[in-house]
This record gives structure tokens, C-alpha cells and sequence, in this order.
């Protein structure tokens, strides 16, 4: 959309609308790379904001199971009615704004990268709220009433998701045993499925904003969807989301006791520490999964970075989660 | 055809170059990307180094689980196994099959990623 000076002309008008012409803006900063959705940081001499945006400016989801930025916005101010930590949506951008889809919300302070915060001494503190703190977000947002959500939003039950992921993976005809038994034992074990909530889709570190004293918002939720509750509490055990510290299952810095201790005491659904192993090895499974789908954008020549193309060796990652797995499931 | 450089110093030259002269001049997401570029060449290097052994191991243990013949490739050994698996032929208390995939996944991810958790939870 448009040149660089018409994006900064857009946000001069874009501030100005919003915050009144006693607050021009003064700043602008890209904070996250990448062919993700943009985040720029924008300050006037009063207001911190970041303006979370579609790349370019264009209209279009980056994948087909994100919702949308407008729907984002929807959802994070339903999160913040019922308590969980989020940004205040200030504005969502409209066609007058000419900038495309995308949403202001505030600035909330923190880090969202996971290696400093499990293992900074300034997050120690941080590291022994969080669980409870994961437990009692997330029980938040699987209360949020299904009927009150965006319309983008998709229902993706486990079943569903096996269906989706396998269809993925077999477009690749790159074969590999350890997932053929993964989708094989998921079908064996699928569980019953829980009553439908309200799922984030993408919660664990990288998309949690955490400060010295825990959870300061939870971010990121272009892959909402309405889905089984057990689907968010595995996510955040998935290995590949612990960061290299292993022995804390929750994200690597806590344990799935303290999680499910405070979400069961929010909500009646009384989930067990035992329901969550089938949806860690989906989760790991869908993880291989989505680095297939990256190293495939540079295989087809979409993406040539090499990025793209050393995740292909990261599948090999989840393979080993999984055999753990496997391996425990059947001991 | 001589080989001085090898193809195993040539990488460790490139190597060489990326982490001492083109990465420290590099800022953000460049700088970024040089990393994952050293690493993904200390891939190679080990992919040089432990595939051919690796990959006669694996083609060993999967001529004796499918009982299948010497003549087949290791692309073709391993579609069977996950046919198998798939049919329902082959599951995780069928015997041998575990013990097979983490002796392979194993071997991988000492090529691809030898510093990964999950690496050090196999051995344990």
C-alpha cells in the first residue's frame, strides 16, 4: 500500500485523529521483522502506542487460519471484560486511515522473548508467578462466551486439527515414519472432546508479555479459534515452547500442577494433569508440521532465505518430542 | 580430481568468514540471519561427517523390520514403514519399531540440532 511517505503521512493523520491535534505524532519505530504483521512502536509527547498492522498494508490474512486484525481487536477487547491481561485497543484502523487492517493498542512495558526470561535474575520473581498467572489468562479466556465472539472465527476441534494437519503433510509426499505413527496413535486415543470454549491458539512465550512481577498481557491472537480448552493448556507444555528447559513443562518455567491448580479454580471444568498428553504430542505434531510448511515456502522457491530453509532441519526437533512421548505413553 | 580443500574445509571457510568478518558487521535482522547461516553450515559439516554411517545403521535395522530385501533403497525402505504404520500394520507396541525410530530420529537430530532438549530426554 502506497509509498513510505504516504505511510508516514498516513500515521501524522492517523495520531492526530485519534489523540486530538495537541498530541502530533514524534516517533515512529518497526519493532518485529519478518513477513509476520508489522509492529511499530508510535509516541507523541503523551502517549506510548504500538500499531499492529497487515505487512504492507495489505488486506489479507497471512495464513488461513488467522482471523484477521479487526477480529483481533474484537477479541482482545472481549479478553480485557473479563480480566485477562491484555492492551487497551485504542483504535482500529478504518478505510479513512488508508493504512490497511490493523488495530493501536497501548504500549504495555515488558519482554516477550523467552531466553531472558528464563533465564534473567530480573525475571525470577516473573518465573514463579507465571504458572498460576497462565493458569487463571487462561481460564479466563475459555469463560469468554463462544456466542459473543467474531464471526471470522473458526471452529478446529482436535479431530478437526488432526484432519487439517495430515492433509498438509501428505501434500508434501516427504514421508515420515515417527509422524505417520503420531497421526496413527492420536486417531487410536483421540479423547472425548471437552464442551467448545473460546482457544488463544498461541500461548506461550514469544506472544506473553512478562514483566518483573509476571504475566503482563497476553498478545498474538490472529490464530483464535473456538476449540477445546485442553488444546491451550498443552500448547504452552509443548517442548519445542520450553526453550531448552525441559524439566518445567509449562513453558519452561513452571509446573502443570500450579497451571491446572489455578485454571480449575476459575472454571468447573476440573481438568486433569493427564488429559493435557494427547494434546502435547498434537501440539508437537502440528509444530513439525508448520516448520514444514516454512522450509516448503523455501522449497518452492516463495522464500528464498536461509532461514526459511534451516527450519527444514528443526522437524527432526518434534520427531524426537514425540518418540519421547510415544515412548512414555507406552512404558 | 583432487579434493585440497575438501568440501568439509571449504563450508569451514565460509564458516569462518560468516562468524569472524561478515557477522560482526551485520545489525538486526542481517545480523540475524548470519547466525542461523553458521549454524545451519555447522549442519552440513555434521551431515558430511555422520549421514553415510547413520544411514547404513538405519538401513540395517529396517531391512530386519520389514524383513524386507537388501536390494531396496532407503527412500523406498522408509515409504514401506510409513505405509505400514499407516495401515495400522505397524504401531508403537509392535516390537522393535520404537527402538528403531528413536535410533533414527536420534542420529538426525545429532545432525540437525545436537544441543536440543529433547536430545538429551532420549538419552537419559
Amino acid at each position: 500500500m502506497g509509498s513510505n511517505s504516504d505511510f508516514e503521512s498516513g500515521l501524522h493523520a492517523l495520531f492526530t485523529r485519534v489523540f486530538g491535534d495537541s498530541e502530533p505524532l514524534l516517533e515512529f519505530k518497526r519493532l518485529s521483522g519478518g513477513a509476520s504483521q508489522e509492529t511499530w512502536a508510535l509516541s507523541s509527547a503523551n502517549q506510548q502506542v504500538i500499531l499492529r498492522r497487515s505487512p504492507g498494508g495489505t488486506s489479507e490474512a497471512r495464513s488461513s487460519a488467522a482471523i484477521g486484525l479487526a477480529a483481533e481487536a474484537k477479541l482482545i477487547q472481549l479478553a480485557a471484560g473479563t480480566g485477562v491481561p491484555v492492551p487497551d485497543v485504542l483504535h482500529v484502523l478504518s478505510e479513512q486511515d488508508a493504512l490497511g487492517d490493523g488495530f493501536l493498542m497501548s504500549r504495555i512495558l515488558g519482554e516477550t522473548i523467552a531466553r531472558p526470561i528464563l533465564r534473567n535474575d530480573e525475571f525470577s520473581e516473573a518465573r514463579a508467578k507465571l504458572p498460576r498467572q497462565c493458569g487463571k489468562a487462561l481460564a479466563a479466556i475459555h469463560s469468554i462466551p463462544t456466542d459473543s465472539t467474531p464471526p471470522e472465527l473458526q471452529l478446529s476441534d482436535g479431530q478437526a486439527q488432526i484432519a487439517q494437519y495430515e492433509e498438509i503433510y501428505r501434500q508434501f509426499k516427504a514421508p515420515r515414519p515417527v509422524f505417520e505413527l503420531a497421526l496413527q496413535w492420536l486417531k487410536a486415543n483421540a479423547p472425548t472432546p471437552r464442551a467448545t470454549v473460546l482457544v488463544h491458539g498461541d500461548f506461550r512465550l514469544g506472544n506473553l508479555m512478562v514483566d518483573e512481577t509476571g504475566l503482563a498481557a497476553v498478545l498474538d491472537w490472529e490464530l483464535a479459534h473456538l476449540g477445546d480448552p485442553r488444546e491451550d493448556i498443552a500448547w504452552v507444555c509443548v517442548n519445542s515452547w520450553r526453550f531448552g528447559q525441559s524439566q518445567n513443562r509449562v513453558g519452561g518455567f513452571g509446573q502443570l500442577d500450579e497451571l491446572l491448580d489455578a485454571y480449575n479454580l476459575q472454571t468447573s471444568l476440573d481438568i486433569a494433569a493427564s488429559e493435557i498428553d494427547w494434546w502435547e504430542i498434537l501440539g508437537s505434531l502440528k509444530w513439525g508440521i508448520m516448520c514444514m510448511i516454512m522450509y516448503e515456502a523455501f522449497r518452492s522457491g516463495a522464500d528464498g532465505s536461509v532461514e526459511r530453509a534451516a527450519i527444514g532441519r528443526r522437524v527432526s526437533e518434534t520427531e524426537i518430542d514425540l518418540i519421547n512421548l510415544l515412548e512414555a505413553a507406552h512404558a | 580430481m583432487h579434493d585440497q580443500p575438501s568440501v568439509a574445509e571449504l563450508v569451514q571457510a565460509v564458516k569462518n568468514f560468516i562468524d569472524k568478518t561478515a557477522g560482526p558487521n551485520l545489525t538486526g535482522h542481517a545480523a540475524f540471519h548470519a547466525r542461523v547461516a553458521s549454524n545451519a553450515l555447522a549442519t552440513v559439516l555434521r551431515d558430511i561427517d555422520q549421514r553415510p554411517n547413520a544411514e547404513a545403521a538405519e538401513r540395517a535395522r529396517l531391512i530386519a523390520l520389514l524383513d524386507a530385501s537388501e536390494e531396496m533403497s532407503l527412500g523406498d525402505l522408509n515409504a514401506d514403514l510409513s505405509n505400514r504404520i499407516r495401515q495400522g500394520e505397524m504401531t508403537p507396541s509392535t516390537t522393535g519399531l520404537l527402538a528403531h525410530l528413536k535410533a533414527t530420529t536420534m542420529a538426525q537430530v545429532e545432525i540437525d540440532q545436537p544441543r536440543y532438549s529433547g536430545l538429551k530426554t532420549a538419552k537419559d
